[in-house]
């Protein structure tokens, strides 16, 4: 019967609830369409940097990361790459050379980072292959193409078969240079990526540098699922001690922050929303005890103790919290479930999010857990909100409180 | 057998400095199955007494027995459970939960006794044809009269099967029939069932149905007249 009185009470002035209700259901919605959006957001670039960029795991000679020197390669990749493959959970391996250096076309100079790499490989590996706007993907066999990104090409000026010329220094330490004609022309969501990232094959690559074909400085290993991150990459560690295993998250530090970081952004965003609300839910508690003085004395002269008294009013100030909580997260879920399937396209500010790396498309996602997150936080705030009314209520004395009829 | 005795009470007031002498040393019992009025001008200590009676305020000194407990001496959470099942309330004004049903209100005490859902209905129900409102128990108070809710209000006050029911000013706000009625009614729940009913009040009509009349003057006990 408490619950059924508690319920009974919330609703018993209409407008005071309903305001509050409504106030409580379109902060939470927003807060957790927002939370959608940037979630979203995050995930596509996460997605996109493993997909496009670093992959799940990445292999290098022990030196390499710290100094990224070409003679600190992987030697005996073939074997290595078989021992990878076999790993349970790994989908695809690539192979590549990579290389900081120079490339010239007739017009102008720009520093790359030009990467070596066995086209059908990468194609298992990395996606970037479906990001050719112009052009193909390694197709027509000839010696020395080379793919680079729209906006390297609108900065050397160059098109389709125009020639580039990559100046490096050989394995030995001489100067030289090689030309490398434009076999495509891609576009990622990046455009930093898209403008200091150029690929060429490696076996070109590794001639021009006079490296041996069984070396690389990097493989690259898609997983597949990124649950199993953790797994095989310990395994790996284990089963190559003198290579360095990194997966994604070390390798992409940057990108690693928005996904550890969203806990803390939800808890933050969510809780100033819900820190508002408290004090909306405070005054209409207070409201509610303190026009109820007569009936809580009473309730208490007849032989309601304290703790009963004090579990009514938590009762109803929770049930006003979960009640406006919910609404609010349903149809903050309504808003995640249509933006999720339509997109909410940013096209407007495309230069200033692809050159963070985002999508300009955002699919709005949260997962449940999160949603179960914020009821929680929801419910929490119904409790503390509920502490003053129903302190203020058990500070009533009951003849003082009935004494207007005694 | 007495159900109430009432020694030497004493209740001084200390309001802004100044002191009130409510109560000036009452002695007094009250035996069971009375149906009692106790009477007096504004100011008498008509409200102090019964609030001491029914354990809503401590006196400055004295003893009230209650079935042989001094309640002076339990603490505030004893003293709530005490009222809870010794003590029935009938206020001027009803004070009825407006959410509840007639016959949920006169459950909701019983409830916080702690009796059994199936108990409690049968005894509400009962008490409810008892005053007189078998066919209004499912009706709020809003859709209730003045002297219907007041019966609700006794039937709540039985619910719990007290020792004792105060009644304060409880026709203070009734027209003459309704008055009539709910006097007639508690007189003879005072009758057939021993029902000890102590009233507080200005209303002749009361005064007249009283069979023991106790008069307060300036906190004392003037007069005491049994009928």
């Amino acid at each position: 019967m408490m619950i059924a009185v508690a319920w009974r009470n919330v609703w018993r002035n209409k407008t005071r609830s309903l305001v509050i209700t409504i106030a409580m259901s379109l902060g939470l919605a927003s807060g957790i369409f927002y939370m959608g959006f940037y979630r979203g957001m995050m995930d596509q670039r996460i997605q996109t940097a493993i997909a496009t960029e670093a992959s799940h795991i990445q292999v290098h000679h022990k030196s390499y990361l710290e100094n990224p020197d070409k003679k600190f390669f992987i030697t005996q990749v073939d074997s290595t790459l078989d021992a990878i493959r076999k790993e349970t959970g790994v989908n695809a391996v690539s192979s590549r050379i990579i290389l900081n250096t120079m490339i010239q076309s007739a017009a102008t100079g720009s520093g790359v980072k030009i990467t070596g790499i066995v086209p059908e490989n990468e194609k298992l590996v990395t996606n970037l292959y479906t990001k050719i706007a112009e052009g193909s993907w390694f197709k027509d066999g000839k010696r020395n193409p080379i793919v680079i990104g729209r906006k390297l090409a609108d900065k050397l000026k160059v098109k389709l078969k125009s020639k580039v010329v990559i100046t490096l220094q050989d394995m030995e330490g001489n100067m030289t240079a090689a030309a490398f004609k434009v076999e495509g022309i891609f576009e990622t969501s990046n455009t930093a990526y898209d403008e200091n990232c150029v690929f060429v094959q490696k076996a070109d690559l590794a001639r021009v540098m006079v490296m041996e074909e069984n070396a690389c400085h990097e493989i690259a290993v898609l997983l597949n699922d990124n649950a199993l991150l953790d797994q095989v990459n310990t395994e790996l560690i284990g089963k190559f001690p003198d290579l360095d295993i990194k997966n994604w998250r070390e390798v992409m530090p940057e990108v690693y922050l928005l996904e550890s970081s969203f806990n803390l952004t939800m808890f933050i965003f969510i809780g100033i929303i819900l820190l508002a609300l408290l004090f909306g839910i405070i005054n209409t508690m207070l409201m509610a005890v303190l026009e109820r003085t007569k009936e809580l004395g009473m309730l208490m002269a007849i032989g309601m103790n304290k703790t009963r008294v004090f579990m009514m009013i938590l009762l109803e100030t929770a049930m006003l919290a979960l009640f406006g909580g919910m609404w609010g997260i349903l149809l903050g879920w309504l808003l995640n479930f249509w933006f999720g399937i339509q997109g909410i396209d940013l096209g407007a500010w495309s230069t200033a999010y692809e050159s963070m790396g985002f999508d300009t498309l955002i699919y709005t996602h949260l997962p449940l857990s999160v949603s179960l997150q914020i009821a929680w936080m929801v419910m929490v705030t119904g409790i503390l909100a509920a502490i003053y009314p129903a302190i203020k209520a058990l500070k009533l004395k009951p003849a003082e409180a009935v004494r207007i009829d005694m | 057998m007495k159900v109430i005795e009432v020694t030497n009470l004493i209740k001084i007031y200390n309001e802004s400095e100044v002191k009130v002498n409510a109560l000036n040393g009452i002695d007094l019992g009250i035996e069971e199955g009375e149906f009692t009025a106790i009477v007096g001008p504004s100011g008498s200590g008509k409200t102090t007494f019964l609030n001491m009676l029914g354990g809503l305020d401590m006196p400055t000194a004295g003893e009230i027995r209650v079935g042989g407990t001094d309640i002076c001496g339990l603490s505030s959470s004893q003293l709530i459970d005490f009222r809870l099942r010794n003590i029935g309330f009938v206020f001027q004004a009803y004070n009825l939960i407006p959410v509840l049903t007639a016959i949920e209100n006169v459950e909701f005490i019983m409830q916080l006794q702690g009796t059994p859902k199936q108990e409690r209905e049968t005894r509400a129900k009962e008490l409810l044809h008892q005053v007189g409102l078998g066919d209004r128990m499912n009706s709020r108070p809003a859709k209730l009269s003045g002297g219907q809710q007041q019966r609700v209000a006794v039937a709540r006050a039985l619910a719990s099967k007290p020792k004792f029911v105060l009644a304060d000013e409880p026709t203070a706000n009734l027209d003459s029939k309704s008055t009539e009625n709910l006097l007639d009614m508690m007189e003879e729940l005072n009758r057939k069932e021993q029902v000890t009913f102590i009233f507080s009040t200005h209303d002749q009509r009361v005064v007249h149905k009283a069979r023991r009349v106790i008069t307060l003057e300036d906190g004392l006990v003037i007069s005491d007249e049994r009928k």
